[in-house]
């Protein structure tokens, strides 16, 4: 069957195959490969060596400190976001499968926000944060932290209801006889919360954790939409930085593509270890 | 015995009804008042927006109800916002393009992945084998690492209309759907497929026969994960497409606001009001399909 299936490779594979290479594996290399060049577009490229990733760190000889910025920024914003989300939608979802009436609407109505894009959801949550500020005299783009706290809030509201719906499978593939098991013991609701619930969910606990975490990495159109990076690139998250570099100054493409370079080696560690430590629990039941 | 039974009854009873319920119904409200509160000031006179975003009079209750009433009448405008909102973001057009760009490259990633996933898992060479690992790698890689080179590569091949783009959707987002094909694919037994191509079938006729069919739950999971992606997707079609020409609903939302950052937040609220009812329409009747999507592509990570 393999033999007469291999014929067909023009057909079943070739289109995927082309567009993959247009859309991915072509310009995955050539971006690496331009990331070690100075040029203004994909033809008039010039070898410079190691010169972008200089220039990351340092301009005429002088520390620049906007990426290093906008990296602890970022950490600091995904570390927020992986804490509240999931605090919060394990909350919610250990609520919503005690059985309580009304329980699928009340999935519905938290699940919503999800499907509305960045950018819809960043107008949103633009109007009502300064038709408030505006009591105080202040904007959303006031200070940066005014901004961060803005997007914890809109990524909180968008991503609660997806990691509540993977906590919820979560919570209704433990077993029930465990739970009864561990009431019959004697343990009350946080014991048995501490030693059966949270470490039979470890690999959903995992999945939600690194699906957060990688999320908030990698935002952009609540960034733009909500800040814009203000006030002066202080709001600016890795993905804006990277956008803002390549396409807000002449003659730093080739800067930015180096930055991207090293965004897409911090995500893939995050991947990685992420695949690495959901793999070994696997292995472990 | 029958003490213990009507005990352990109220308890139920308070666990599971009254209060929790109550609770839940205020904090859903509270959820979703954000887009409440965007309906309703889409239909307020763009200047009191800002000054209470929360009333729909600009007389207070309390002055009684005939001032209440004709403040109402000041703030509130009709469909004023909905005709400017339209006219300036030309929102039928956008929406046509989001539509015919999402459900073209919906369609086309069904299709063409998971012909690729079922050749690959069953054709094992060196090729075959790169292309999965190919399609593995392709899934932790942002869109920023790409971005530059892609968007001049499609302006070089004139990919920069919605038939072009949809060939750049295909492209990027084939590493999860042939990973979610393939995964489906090694569960399936061969032997129907082996009984097909001995009594004359061709494997197109063998995939599309009998394969296919057996793929739709893995399918409807792939395209409801796609739609959702492409559908509100900003920077790729932003960079790719020539934006003078066509513009998505995401763009075209992100393009009223003007360069020097002034918003008409009336026509900006009508706007917003009109991105979401498609959503909401579409996910109270794919609901189920939705969640189902969402697990599965969330397990992969």
């Amino acid at each position: 069957m393999e033999k007469a299936i291999k014929k067909y490779f023009p057909i079943f594979v070739l289109p995927t195959l082309i567009a993959f290479a247009i859309g991915f594996i072509i310009p995955f290399l050539y971006g690496i490969f331009l990331s070690f060049c100075k040029f203004t577009t994909v033809t008039d490229f010039q070898w410079t060596g190691f010169d972008n990733y200089k220039r990351i760190l340092y301009v005429n000889g002088v520390l620049d400190t906007t990426f290093l910025h906008s990296l602890w920024y970022t950490a600091l914003f995904a570390a927020v976001c992986v804490l509240v989300i999931n605090v919060v939608s394990f909350t919610i979802a250990m609520l919503l499968t005690k059985g309580i009436k009304g329980t699928n609407l009340f999935r519905t109505v938290f699940f919503m926000p999800n499907l509305i894009g960045g950018i819809v959801l960043s107008y949103i949550w633009l109007m009502l944060f300064n038709s408030i500020l505006q009591h105080i005299s202040k904007t959303i783009v006031s200070t940066q932290w005014y901004a961060f706290w803005g997007m914890v809030i809109v990524v909180c509201w968008q991503q609660i209801g997806y990691m509540m719906i993977i906590y919820i499978a979560g919570i209704q593939n433990i077993p029930g006889e465990l739970i009864e098991a561990a009431k019959i013991d004697g343990a009350g609701f946080w014991q048995s919360l501490k030693s059966v619930i949270l470490p039979m969910l470890m690999p959903t606990i995992t999945i939600c954790t690194f699906l957060t975490m990688s999320n908030g990495f990698k935002l952009f159109d609540q960034n733009l939409a909500l800040t814009g990076g203000n006030p002066g690139k202080m709001s600016q998250l890795l993905a804006l930085n990277i956008y803002d570099t390549m396409y807000g100054t002449a003659g730093w493409q080739g800067v930015g593509q180096a930055k991207a370079v090293i965004f897409f080696l911090l995500v893939a560690v995050i991947a990685l270890v992420q695949n690495k430590l959901t793999t070994s629990k696997e292995v472990e039941q | 015995m029958a003490k213990k039974t009507e005990e352990s009854f109220s308890v139920r009873r308070a666990k599971h009804g009254g209060i929790y319920t109550l609770v839940f119904a205020v904090f859903s409200l509270v959820w979703i008042a954000p887009i409440l509160i965007v309906v309703l000031n889409s239909f307020k006179r763009k200047a009191y927006i800002f000054r209470n975003p929360f009333s729909i009079s600009s007389r207070s209750i309390r002055d009684g109800w005939e001032p209440f009433v004709q403040g109402a009448r000041k703030v509130m405008c009709g469909w004023l916002n909905y005709n400017n909102a339209v006219k300036k973001t030309d929102f039928f057009h956008a929406f046509q393009y989001s539509l015919f760009i999402t459900v073209a490259s919906v369609i086309l990633i069904i299709l063409c992945t998971s012909m690729c996933a079922w050749y690959i898992t069953r054709v094992h060479n060196k090729v075959t084998g790169a292309i999965y690992v190919l399609c593995l790698f392709s899934m932790i890689v942002p869109f920023q690492m790409v971005m530059f080179t892609l968007s001049k590569f499609a302006n070089l091949l004139h990919l920069g209309n919605p038939l072009g783009i949809v060939i750049v959707y295909l492209g990027f987002g084939a590493g999860l759907s042939v990973f979610l094909f393939t995964g489906f694919i090694k569960g399936i037994s061969i032997e129907i497929e082996e009984a097909a191509m001995i009594d004359g079938c061709t494997p197109l006729r063998t995939f599309f026969g009998v394969v296919f069919p057996i793929l739709k739950p893995t399918a409807i999971t792939v395209a409801i994960l796609q739609a959702m992606w492409i559908w509100n997707d900003y920077l790729l079609p932003s960079l790719v497409l020539n934006i003078n020409k066509y513009k998505t609903i995401p763009i075209a939302i992100q393009y009223l606001k003007q360069s020097h950052g002034q918003i008409d937040w009336g026509a900006m609220m009508a706007v917003l009001v009109l991105a979401i009812v498609p959503i909401v329409i579409f996910y109270l009747f794919c609901q189920k399909y939705i969640i189902e999507g969402v697990l599965a592509g969330a397990v992969k990570g």
